[in-house]
């Protein structure tokens, strides 16, 4: 065996002896001394427990003589009540199956009624043939280890009630935002003689209550208004806006539904509710459906919002321009861009908030874009406005990730039972 | 669902011979078998298993809310029945696992044909008239037992434990890992263990039942297998001389021969 001395030049039988002679000195206790005295409690049982041998240590942490413990007492009869289950449940078919274990954390009861915690480990002494012949049994006293780990085990505890807690909030945060935002949209879409209408909402994070708005409602036995919007910003305030804005475009439109100035009263409120401080606005087209024989006048107007697009029954797929239109509560007054179409049968006017075109797609992560969304319409083949809001989920389904934003549709037309045909032409 | 791997059962001994379900109590898993099975199977059809949260069964089927009852341990045995089409069952229970043999016989009473129960009590807690041997506050301390001890569990050496049923000795260079449980299973399946009151369903044994009692068991007193004998008619009361609640650990022989000594009575 090599070895590197720390001193080389020191003569080494000289300093070998000094130290053994120290050692000698200090370490002329017998085997005896070392058991009986060891920092450590001592016990030896038969395998069924029972205690053969124990050291003064352990006496002295029991606070019990020699003969009331030797041949008198088991190992478990040391233990609490807690402590012998725990110990027939694991400790002993363990030690049996193993040979050995080792660190387990058990109380011994003293005998003045106290405890002391203790970690303890055993080992058995087997015959020749591999027979048990006895349990060697180590105690030391783990006082400050325990309480350590008791206070480790309590600040956990409290950690785990702390999340349930946050996870319960969480849930019940999401599931008052969810009848919130369901406040905010209409249950149901009313019929309207001779049309078909169908929507769909897209809410980009169950945690934050959306700011896109739409409704269809009648306005007297021969007229419907509608409207679609998306108020700046997500969360609450947006939310306040949004019921507003709702709000206010209802009984704005049954006082005078001209599409105009029915936009023209929202700006109004908008304007005078959000001027001081925390500016607030939206885009919103607002419009009025008036049924006739075959068809429907469309009458809309637009403030800031993308253009509303028409899915002919021939396949083509226009967008309805209002070049012009302002945001809506920016500023004092506002001008709003008028637009009027009609629809025949086989014709949906399709109406949506910027969370689809503005969607991410692709390697490139491009915006998915006006261009994209009319050819994409143009290319339906569908039979009125519920068929194209389903080919629009699909598509906005497709985009995965990359629809960020919650995205509003609303669907309007005139049905017909002749699907109208791909368009061949590209557009 | 493969109730086989959930539950980790492993078949010993010939095909055609009698079956004989031996199942693990509380704080083990079927390791607690060893010592005995090798024997049994010279002439049983020996299945052992591991209940759901327990030994190497799999941990992701184990739920709270079936795992808090008995109930929920019985259908695992009735499950195993079912998936080996096990007939004429002699099951073997040790400790919680007696009285989950009872509730699973009168679930599916065709499946079984007797009862050996290992150190049974249908109730720790005592109560008016009835005395189980514990206080609810025992039963607190045992807990913090658990609590105070991971025996060999840690999360990030679960997979290894569990993960390698091919590759025992993975598991066995670790230190007290034969009965290694993940805590918070152990803690409910002890809630459920000691908690219990299953005394109004010995009344629903119909098979002929051993009750096996070792003479010195903190767990399971003499007064309490007494009380189990009585109350299941017709049932046969062995008392082995041996200390602690494991008897087929401390005391193999002895228990080979009472097992085989009742079931060749039966035959």
């Amino acid at each position: 065996m090599s070895r590197t001395d720390p001193v080389p030049d020191r003569p080494k039988g000289e300093a070998t002896a000094s130290t053994d002679a120290a050692f000698t000195a200090l370490l002329e206790d017998s085997a005896e001394e070392l058991y009986e005295s060891a920092p450590c409690g001592y016990l030896s049982t038969l395998m069924d427990g029972t205690i053969a041998k124990i050291n003064t240590t352990l006496l002295t942490w029991l606070g019990r003589s020699r003969e009331e413990v030797v041949g008198r007492m088991r190992f478990t009869d040391l233990l609490t009540v807690g402590g012998k289950i725990y110990h027939d449940t694991h400790y002993a078919p363990l030690l049996s199956m193993q040979g050995s274990i080792n660190g387990i954390a058990l109380d011994i009861k003293k005998a003045g009624g106290g405890r002391l915690p203790a970690l303890v480990s055993s080992l058995t002494k087997t015959d020749s043939d591999g027979r048990p012949l006895l349990i060697r049994t180590t105690v030391f006293d783990a006082s400050d280890r325990r309480a350590y780990e008791q206070e480790l085990l309590r600040e956990r505890q409290v950690a785990e009630g702390a999340r349930r807690r946050a996870e319960e909030d969480r849930e019940r945060l999401q599931e008052a935002l969810a009848v919130l935002q369901s406040s905010l949209l209409p249950a149901a879409l009313p019929p309207v003689p001779g049309m078909e209408a169908a929507s769909y909402y897209h809410t980009a994070s169950p945690d934050r209550l959306g700011g896109d708005f739409y409704d269809l409602f009648p306005l007297d036995g021969k007229r419907w208004a509608f409207f679609l919007g998306d108020v700046c910003g997500k969360g609450p305030q947006a939310a306040a806006v949004t019921s507003l804005a709702r709000y206010t475009l209802r009984a704005a439109a049954l006082h005078d539904p001209d599409p105009v100035a029915a936009l023209t009263t929202l700006n109004t409120v908008l304007h005078e509710r959000y001027a001081a401080g925390d500016p607030r606005y939206c885009t919103a087209v607002f419009g009025v459906l008036e049924p006739d024989g075959d068809t429907v006048t469309v009458q809309l107007a637009s403030g800031g919002h993308p253009p509303a697009l028409v899915l002919r029954e021939d396949g083509r797929a226009d967008y309805l321009p209002t070049p012009g239109g302002l945001l809506v509560g920016i500023l004092p007054t506002a001008p709003f861009t008028p637009a009027r179409t009609v629809l025949a049968a086989g014709d949906t006017l399709l109406l949506y908030t910027d969370g689809l075109t503005e969607a991410r797609t692709g390697d490139q992560r491009e915006l998915f874009g006006d261009d994209a969304l009319r050819d994409f319409a143009a290319g339906l083949t569908h039979t009125g406005p519920q068929q194209v809001i389903t080919a629009m989920t699909g598509l906005l389904n497709s985009f995965g990730d990359g629809l960020d934003d919650d995205t509003a549709l609303l669907a309007l037309g005139v049905p017909t039972n002749r699907p109208h045909p791909v368009s061949d032409t590209p557009t | 669902m493969d109730v086989v791997s959930r539950n980790n059962v492993t078949v010993a001994g010939p095909e055609d011979a009698p079956v004989l379900l031996l199942a693990h109590g509380f704080g083990c898993d079927q390791n607690m078998w060893r010592l005995v099975a090798p024997a049994l199977a010279e002439r049983f059809r020996v299945v052992l298993f591991d209940y759901v949260g327990s030994g190497r069964s799999d941990l992701t089927a184990w739920s709270e809310a079936r795992y808090s009852a008995l109930d929920g341990y019985a259908r695992d045995v009735v499950e195993i029945c079912e998936a080996l089409d096990l007939r004429e069952v002699r099951f073997v229970g040790h400790s919680v696992s007696a009285m989950i043999g009872v509730l699973a016989a009168a679930a599916a009473p065709d499946r079984f044909a007797s009862l050996i129960m290992i150190g049974p009590s249908p109730c720790y807690v005592d109560s008016p008239g009835y005395r189980g041997g514990f206080s609810a506050e025992d039963i607190d301390e045992l807990l913090q037992s658990l609590q105070a001890n991971y025996l060999g569990w840690s999360a990030a050496m679960a997979p290894v434990i569990m993960g390698n049923p091919d590759r025992p000795e993975l598991g066995a260079e670790l230190t007290n890992s034969f009965c290694a449980t993940d805590p918070a299973m152990a803690h409910v399946f002890a809630r459920a263990t000691f908690l219990s009151d299953t005394r109004e369903d010995l009344k629903k044994v119909t098979v002929p039942t051993l009750v096996l009692e070792c003479s010195q068991d903190v767990i399971a007193p003499r007064e309490v297998g007494a009380y189990v004998h009585a109350a299941i008619p017709g049932s046969r009361l062995v008392t082995l001389e041996a200390t602690g609640h494991c008897p087929h650990l401390s005391a193999p022989e002895a228990t080979l021969t009472a097992i085989a000594g009742f079931l060749g009575n039966l035959s």
